[in-house]
Parts: structure tokens; sequence; C-alpha cells
């Protein structure tokens, strides 16, 4: 019966994330997912079996272990799902998947602290065992160093020292060591701790390297990862439901994952290995005039009079945007320029924000149309038409560096021509490089005009400028 | 042995559904579905209950309700922060 009533909770589970990839179907997708997990825990606490197939008598010491820990978890999800920001999405999202990862973990050390001492525990119970504490914990730090750099906790840039790869490449020796000293001591808390404690530093030290912008690409293998350990406790419990459940999440955290690095058209290996954005010496904290040109800025005033007389303009958001909560005056001006019988386009950069998807979500927040969002590869030859490409709080994405410098860490990323349309207007707090670490020459450029200051204040005066105009 | 088997043979099978189903979203998704997805990860939540169960000291109750609080944020959070993005997506398919 519990086993039937699993499979259907994993059917849920299935057909849930199945109708979480169409737009029409998402929300309910997520509500068939819930429930299939409602289901599940349900089962677990109800109709779960001791070893021998008897059904396990429920003692009070544990319904209120399983109580308080509902309890506070569930208080927990839904202060933080509710308070947090929009922006911040990514890091809440890093921030859920290193909790989940080091739930794993604990259940499989658990499972093994419950095990008498002198009975004896098969490879095949305590290898997955090992697997689940390892990368539970790798996902648990990891996570947490995610977290932190998106929230600006500490530096977004890479951090780099000497010896760093030996370094790591030595501690993956030895997590793989402890792993097999676990696996053939299960019993013994020794190598449980050393596993922990290697798992833990393991995370750390292998996202500390990874520049700020590749975040996305991190958290998303992070998910794969917090799938894969729930499954590996799956195998420890015998529980088909973990398995299944944890080995779907692992195939769309990989896949994600894969779709991120294409669009910044590198590969896994160079993002986790690669110290990308690695500030060149001396050069980080120059408020140069990029690469030599003469930086133009002019008000917010001179860009009401060009956009008045724009019959076509693109819109590039970034997300400097969204922190400056920009995009709702953006589109305001929008819909005053298109009363002036002027197009709107919006140019969406795969990586545009902190995850692909994410400045869909955020320009759907603010209502703006969804037929005027274009992808990249849609959008990049309209820019030679373009009267005026208005690039809001977006620096990377738009740097003809990747283009042409094969010496600049983004060399190789695609990215959105706006140096082709008629006049650039950059709007920027300064000239400080972005997210990447890279200066920008498009701001030296004849036709670009750099309007300084927040977005949001800027993007009001233009609106007022339209108005008056 | 037999039991490692059917349980590698579930987990084959379930990475290629997950292959399967995930491979066609397109872009506007990828955020919710990271976020959906990830909490389904917090199916964990059903181990950590199960460990609970069977818990043979203090020691292991008190981090299997550690555990289940965890993997409770996870999943409740996922669901619910997931749903508020695709309802920004929905009521702005009414106008």
């Amino acid at each position: 019966m519990e086993n039937l009533l699993y499979l259907l909770s994993a059917c849920l589970l299935i057909i849930g994330l199945k109708m979480l990839g169409s737009p029409k179907t998402a929300v309910r997708g997520n509500a068939i997912g819930a429930v299939g997990m409602l289901i599940a825990a349900g089962v677990a606490l109800l109709l779960s079996r001791d070893a021998g197939g008897a059904p396990l008598e429920i003692s009070r010491e544990a319904l209120i272990a399983i109580g308080v820990g509902l309890a506070a978890g569930t208080l927990a999800g839904i202060i933080a799902s509710q308070k947090v920001q929009m922006t911040a999405m990514p890091q809440m999202v890093a921030l859920f998947n290193g909790l989940g990862g080091a739930a794993s973990a604990l259940v499989a050390t658990i499972d093994l602290f419950n095990k008498k001492a002198g009975s004896s525990v098969e490879l095949t119970l305590s290898v997955p065992a090992a697997l689940s504490v390892l990368i539970g914990g790798v996902t648990l730090t990891g996570s947490a160093i995610a977290f932190a750099k998106l929230q600006g906790l500490i530096g977004g840039r890479p951090l780099v020292y000497p010896l760093q790869k030996p370094l790591n490449l030595l501690l993956l020796l030895g997590a793989i060591a402890s792993c097999c000293w676990l696996a053939a001591e299960p019993l013994d808390s020794t190598p449980l701790y050393c596993l922990a404690g290697v798992a833990a530093i393991l995370g750390v030290l292998s996202v500390l390297p990874i520049g700020g912008a590749d975040m996305p690409v991190v958290i998303s293998l992070l998910n794969s990862y917090s799938g894969l350990a729930a499954s590996a406790a799956g195998f420890v419990l015998g529980n088909n439901i973990l398995i299944i459940a944890g080995s779907l999440v692992g195939a769309s955290g990989l896949i994600l994952t894969k779709i991120m690095c294409k669009a910044m058209n590198r590969s896994l290996a160079n993002v986790l290995f690669g110290a990308f954005g690695k500030a060149p010496e001396g050069a980080a904290e120059a408020p140069a005039t990029a690469s030599g040109g003469t930086v133009k800025s002019g008000s917010p005033d001179d860009a009401a009079m060009i956009l008045d007389s724009a019959s076509l303009v693109i819109i590039v958001p970034g997300y400097g945007m969204a922190v400056a909560q920009a995009q709702h005056a953006t589109r305001e001006m929008a819909d005053l320029l298109q009363k002036n019988s002027c197009e709107v386009k919006y140019a969406i950069h795969p990586v545009a924000g902190r995850m692909p998807g994410h400045m869909n979500v955020l320009l759907a927040e603010a209502d703006v149309p969804y037929d005027q969002l274009y992808d990249m590869d849609q959008i990049n030859s309209e820019f030679s038409q373009a009267d005026v490409a208005l690039v809001i709080g977006a620096n990377d994405v738009t740097n003809p560096a990747a283009k042409t410098d094969p010496s600049s860490p983004i060399y190789g990323m695609p990215i959105l021509d706006v140096e082709n349309a008629r006049t650039v207007m950059v709007l920027k707090r300064s000239m400080n490089p972005g997210f990447a670490g890279v200066d920008n020459e498009l701001y030296g450029r004849d036709n670009t005009m750099m309007i300084f200051g927040d977005a949001k204040e800027t993007v009001t005066r233009i609106v007022s400028g339209l108005k008056d105009l | 042995m037999a039991e490692l088997v059917t349980a590698l043979t579930v987990f084959a099978l379930a990475v290629f559904v997950g292959f399967e189903v995930i491979t066609k979203v397109p872009p506007t998704l990828h955020t919710p579905l990271m976020s959906g997805s990830n909490a389904i990860s917090g199916i964990t939540l059903i181990g950590a209950i199960i460990v609970c169960l069977v818990a043979s000291s203090t020691l292991t109750l008190v981090l299997g309700s550690i555990a289940v609080a965890l993997a409770t944020v996870n999943v409740v959070g996922g669901f619910l922060v997931t749903h508020r993005m695709l309802a920004m997506f929905k009521s702005r398919k009414k106008d």
C-alpha cells in the first residue's frame, strides 16, 4: 500500500515538473508537485514499516521531534518565501538548496548512528551513506558561499591564491579517501567527522574562486548536487521516492547548467576552474576612462530629447535596473514612447539578471508585455536599425571586448550588439566595472552617451522630460 | 545485492525521465523551474521523517528533528517562492 502511494507521489512529482515547463500549466504543475510531496510526507509519517515489514509504532518522542521540525521548517519557509525580493531570488534558491543538501547529509548520518555498534553494515549501504554526506556537505557550504557572494556579504570577485588548483585537487583526493574510509568503517565516528569536515572545506574552496557573474551556473550545479544527495540518502534507506525525486532534480540541474554554460559560450570546466573575472593587477580600483576613449556623459533631459525623435528604441535591461527598482519607471517610459508612435523592444541576454529567465520574471513583475521581450538571437540584427539602444544597469553583456579582445576574461561570450545602434545610452551608477570585473570599452565610443546616477531616478527624470517636450 | 540492482535501475530510469521532462522548457521559465526542482530536492524530508521514526537515542532524535526542519524549509519555501514567481506571469496574461 505505502509503495503504491509512493508511486503515485513520484508520478505527481514528474507530472508537476513536466507542467512547470510550459507557461500555461506551470502554476498547476507547481501545485501538483506540492501535492505529490505532501502525499509522500504523509505516507512516511503514517505508513512506514520497519526492516521486518511490520508497521512502525510512532513513539511520543519521535512525534514531537517530527512535529517540531515540521512546524519550525514550515514557518521559516513561509516567512522566507514571502519576504524575499524578486531580485534576491537566486540567493534564496541557493539558500534553500544548501538546507536540502544539509538535510540529506544528516539523514545518512543519523541512519549510521541508528545502527547498533557491532552490527554489520554492508557496502551497499555504507557507500551511498558516505556519498550522501560528501555531496550534501559540499552542497551546504558551497551554497552558503554562493549566497554570501550574491548577497554581497563577501566580494563577488573570484578569490585566487597560489597553489589553488593543487590544493583543491588534494582536497578532492582527501574527500575520496575519507569516503572509502567511512564506507569501510561505517560505525566509527572518526571517519564520519573527517568526511563531513573535508566536504565542508571542499564546498567553500571550490566556490570561492568562482566569480560572482558565474554564480548562476554554480547554483544550478549545486541544485543538481542536492538532488543527488537526496538520491544517495534514498539508497541508504532503500526508499524509491527519494531515489526517483532526487535523480529527477539531479538531471534537471545538470540540464540547466549546460544551458547556462552554452549561453556564455564556455565549458563547465572553464567556469569551475577558470577563476573567471580575475581582476588584472592594479586595474581594480581605477575609475578609468574606458580603453583610452573619451567618455561623454549627458543629462536625462538630453536623453529625453533624443528618445522623443526616435522611431525604434531597444531597451537592454540588466540586473542593475532591478536592484534600483527601475523596472516600473522603465515601463512608464516605454508606454510614453509608444504613444509617441515609437516602437519599443526589450533585448534579453540569456544570462541577464542572475539566473536564466530571471530578467523575464523581473519584467513580468513590472507588467511589461510578453511580446515586447526578445531573445538575443532575435534582436541582435535589429540594433543596426535602432535609433537608440538604452542600456539600463547592464554591463558585461554589452561589452564588445567579448568579441574583439582574446585576452578578456569574457572573450567568447555572445553579447548584445548595442554598439550598432545610432545612439547608445548607458544608465549607470559610475564607471566601475560590472559583476565580472571587466572594463567596458563601449563607454568610450563616439556614439555612446553615459547618464550617471541611480537608474530609477534617471528614468523617472527622462519620463518627466518626455512629458514636458 | 538484488535490492541494490533494483535501486540502481530505478535511479537510472529516473535520470532519463528527468532529462526528457526538462529539455523542452522555454528560457522564460528557467528560474521558476530551478526553484521548483529545488523544492522537489527537499524530498529528503521523507528520509528525515523515517530516520526520526526509528531513532534509537536522544541524539539521533534531535538531529532528526533538525533534518526535518531543514528539509521542510526547502520544500515549503521552494514551492511558495515558485508560486510567487509564476503568479506574476499569470496575472500578466489576463491583461
